[in-house]
């Protein structure tokens, strides 16, 4: 063992142990995987003097340079504030009706809404806000609950359905067959004639039956011709936009059971400049109304007509 | 006579205690683990009652095995275990990777959603794989280098058999809803124990077996085993402390609470990667290579500064995986900068291990066991650059979260753990079987180029799909508002998804076409085949020294 020997192919020494059949060779250390390896040492040394690192009794050395995460988080986001800040005083000032008139405005608006829409509402109404069975699709004129600014601001504060929420936006449909107040013969006559509004079906004896349940159940919510009412969150009958299906196996279902559709209400997750933001996106999708120029003192009128249509 | 007795009578006595805890189980999770303890315990009792040579006992002792051979049935045993499980972990990635890309695979049943075969996928190759491949090899390089039989050799049989108990535990109870979910730590408390008594097993196997040695010196693949094994019991005991909800159920707390519990949690999982993955796997790499290469190792005083090193600086570089969180910044710049310092010592051992070809480098292109220790080291090299790379802030800023890190964990994975422990079984089959080569070396040489070509197109998919991923979350609009929405990003990794599907199958088709040449070459067939060179090997050189003849040294 004692004995220098020499590998042939690499002329280094062999240290002389063996195990196996297995030798080793006395070669040095790589001079710059040494090298490269002191340098990263060094670096580490200096970076804990730079930055927060050593573990002390109750706290830890802060570093020379002051660093530390939280403070950074709260820089970039004060810097990403104080550049919006004048764009959100204005949208917080601006009246909700005037803020489409506004050109820059309502871009900052749009853009700020988009952003907090593909966060809190895609899950449901989907990232094109197309929807899907049971989610209105926000890309077209059919509104439930209305569809101008002040009316879409106030759905997303106070939300649709919410329990313990005495603003809510609410009303419920009778589960008409569940309840026993129709039976499936009813039933399926009052679809019959549902289904004549739009031109699905042709009128027929069934639908004929159908009217006068309609009347006497139906009108008073719907409108005596299906129009709907945005008041009370009917949904028009009368066009071919379906939140749960048009087919008769859908609208049956709705009759027979009802539905209750849910939407959160975003006023106590969301600041006031982040849900006008959102209104003016989803208004600005493409089916967004204007607000009914309603004179102070005809205001009273124009409720009293609303309340006496459906009569 | 007494042993006999003895085993069976505790085995019975453990069957009817898990009967009696699966009888009062508070949950049927626990009942059907306990119910597997009593079937395991019945079984063992069948098969050792069944196997005793009465004759021989009635005349007093069992006749001894041949002293003069090495002890290689648990590595025989280990080497198939290794095969089997890494088909089914393989098969599992496949699957939840198809998952990623098709949710319908999820099949509405919780058994197999996501949640549940990720952790069956990753302990599978970790563990169930990785872990025989690591007991099989050591008790057959620990025997080798210290020129010794195992030391007790029953014990060793009881590592493996309870090791493939603890991994039917596991698997089963991923799939149950048994889970703590800590990250390659999800087995409940009862398991863990289990897993705690067969590792002390292993330890005082593996560290007998040094004990007897017949070699002055210790070779240096049994300092990486003793690193693996001693710190892997560490971690898992301190990892696990729990306090079981009751002792007749399956849910148990953690004895740590918020960011002191993940803090222990990433010690673990990073040294589970430092630990198993990297000094385990670097100890088979010190033997196998050497061995196929027939040359001595590159440097010894490079061996002793990188282990060191490495075993030093790997155990506090855990909090890197906690950066930005709750973790005190002065804890997250430790685990950077000890990550940095971690880069050297980990190429050390890729250095080593590459070096020892000089003078052989032509074996590259002749021998396929050596293309694939290449290849295995190559990817070592690059995954150990990338994680300190990974670990700095500002880069993990960006990486955090997304496929990036999974893409690194299994070029690692793929490339090194998998490489070198398919070397070290095509090294291993045809000695362990007394076969004069393997069935075929041209199939080694197909499997290297599928999981080559399938662990490119993994890695490249997830690198190019995380740092896409990185990207889109952190895309700002000139007004100062995120651009995309989470479902958006999720729908633009889809092509790489299928990218990364299909590496998963090309490598699984590695594994398969290696199953079938193992299989072949145990049933004693050899392919008519133009040969391609191998390693010799001298089997009556393949023999521990058995009468004393040099003391240790140390």
């Amino acid at each position: 063992m004692a004995d220098k020997r020499v590998d042939e192919p690499t002329g280094t020494d062999f240290v002389g142990h063996e195990w196996d059949g297995i030798e080793e060779l006395d070669t040095p250390l790589p001079r710059w995987w040494l090298i490269i390896f002191y340098a990263c040492i060094i670096w580490a040394a200096a970076y804990t003097v730079a930055y927060p690192a050593w573990p002390l009794i109750n706290s830890a050395t802060q570093g020379v340079l002051g660093y530390s995460s939280r403070a950074e988080l709260a820089e970039d986001m004060a810097a990403v504030e104080a550049e919006r800040a004048p764009l959100r005083a204005a949208i917080a000032e601006i009246s909700i009706e005037d803020l489409p008139a506004d050109e820059q405005l309502m871009q900052t608006a749009v853009q700020g809404g988009r952003s907090a829409f593909i966060v809190h509402c895609v899950q449901c109404h989907g990232s094109g806000a197309a929807g899907s069975a049971g989610y209105p699709n926000l890309n077209d004129d059919d509104w439930l609950w209305g569809g101008d600014m002040a009316a879409i601001e106030y759905t997303l504060i106070h939300g649709i359905r919410n329990p313990n929420h005495d603003e809510t936006r609410i009303s419920q449909m009778p589960a008409f067959g569940a309840d026993g107040i129709l039976n499936d013969r009813q039933i399926a006559d009052v679809v019959s004639y549902v289904r004549t509004f739009n031109g699905a079906e042709e009128a027929s004896a069934a639908s004929a039956r159908g009217a006068e349940l309609y009347t006497a159940n139906c009108a008073v919510c719907h409108g005596e011709n299906g129009g709907g009412d945005q008041t009370q969150g009917a949904p028009n009958l009368r066009d071919t936009i379906w939140l749960y299906g048009g087919d008769r196996a859908a609208i049956t279902n709705t009759v027979t059971n009802s539905r209750f559709g849910v939407m959160p209400r975003w006023g106590h997750r969301l600041d006031p400049v982040t849900i006008r933001m959102l209104a003016a996106y989803v208004w600005s999708l493409g089916g967004g109304e204007t607000a009914p120029t309603v004179p102070d003192d005809e205001g009273e009128d124009v409720a009293e007509a609303q309340s006496n249509e459906p009569g | 006579m007494e042993t006999l007795t003895m085993k069976v009578g505790s085995l019975l006595l453990v069957a009817f205690l898990a009967f009696v805890a699966a009888a009062s189980a508070a949950d049927s999770g626990f009942a059907v683990h306990m119910w597997i303890v009593v079937a395991a315990a019945l079984l063992a009792t069948f098969v050792i009652a069944n196997k005793a040579d009465f004759a021989a006992l009635a005349r007093g002792g069992a006749p001894k095995p041949d002293q003069s051979r090495y002890d290689d049935d648990p590595v025989r045993w280990g080497v198939i275990a290794t095969v089997f499980w890494g088909m089914a972990g393989f098969l599992a990635g496949l699957y939840i990777a198809l998952q990623l890309a098709f949710p319908v695979l999820n099949l509405n049943l919780e058994y197999t959603t996501f949640g549940r075969l990720r952790p069956l996928h990753t302990s599978a190759v970790i563990f169930a794989f990785g872990g025989n491949a690591l007991i099989a090899t050591s008790f057959y390089i620990v025997q080798r280098t210290c020129r010794a039989r195992l030391a007790f050799p029953g014990l060793a049989r009881f590592v493996f058999w309870g090791y493939q108990l603890f991994i039917v535990l596991a698997a089963t109870g991923y799939l149950l809803g048994i889970t703590q979910s800590r990250e390659y730590a999800e087995p409940e408390w009862y398991v863990d124990l289990w897993l705690t008594i067969v590792w002390v097993a292993y330890a005082i196997v593996f560290i007998g077996t040094i004990a007897k040695r017949k070699e002055p010196h210790i070779y240096v693949a049994n300092w990486f085993f003793l690193a693996f094994i001693l710190t892997i019991a560490m971690l898992h005991i301190v990892n696990n402390l729990a306090v079981p909800v009751s002792f007749m159920g399956s849910k148990s707390y953690s004895a740590f609470a918020g960011v002191q519990d993940a803090l222990t949690q990433w010690w673990y999982g990073h040294n589970a990667v430092g630990f198993f993955l990297t000094a385990g796997f670097l100890a088979m790499m010190y033997y196998f290579v050497p061995k196929q290469a027939e040359r001595p190792v590159y440097s010894y005083r490079l061996s002793i500064i990188h282990f060191w090193s490495l075993i030093f600086l790997y155990i506090w570089a855990g909090p890197h995986h906690l950066h930005y969180t709750a973790l005190p910044d002065w804890a997250q710049t430790l685990g950077m900068v000890f990550s940095i310092m971690l880069w050297m010592p980990s190429w050390g051992g890729m250095i080593n291990g590459l070096m020892t070809l000089n003078g052989a480098w032509d074996k590259i292109r002749t021998d396929p066991i050596i293309r694939m220790m290449v290849m295995a080291l190559a990817f070592y090299g690059m995954s150990t650059f990338e994680g300190p790379m990974m670990s700095i802030k500002a880069v993990n800023s960006l990486s955090h979260y997304t496929d990036w890190t999974i893409g690194h964990v299994h070029s690692g994975a793929l490339g090194w753990n998998g490489m070198i422990t398919f070397a070290a079984i095509y090294y291993l089959v045809p000695r362990l079987w007394a076969r004069e080569r393997l069935y075929s070396l041209r199939m080694v040489n197909w499997h290297f180029w599928l999981a080559t070509v399938g662990i490119v197109l993994y890695a490249a998919s997830m690198w190019v799909a995380g740092i896409m991923q990185g990207l889109m979350w952190r895309e700002y609009g000139a007004d100062g508002y995120l651009v995309y929405a989470f479902s958006e990003v999720t729908a633009a990794m889809h092509p790489m998804y299928l990218i990364r599907a299909t590496g998963g199958l090309l490598y699984l088709a590695g594994a398969i076409v290696m199953t079938y040449n193992v299989w072949q070459t145990i049933a004693g067939r050899s392919r008519t085949e133009k040969p391609m060179s191998d390693a010799a090997f001298d089997p009556e050189a393949d023999r521990p020294i058995v009468s004393p003849q040099t003391v240790p040294a140390e």
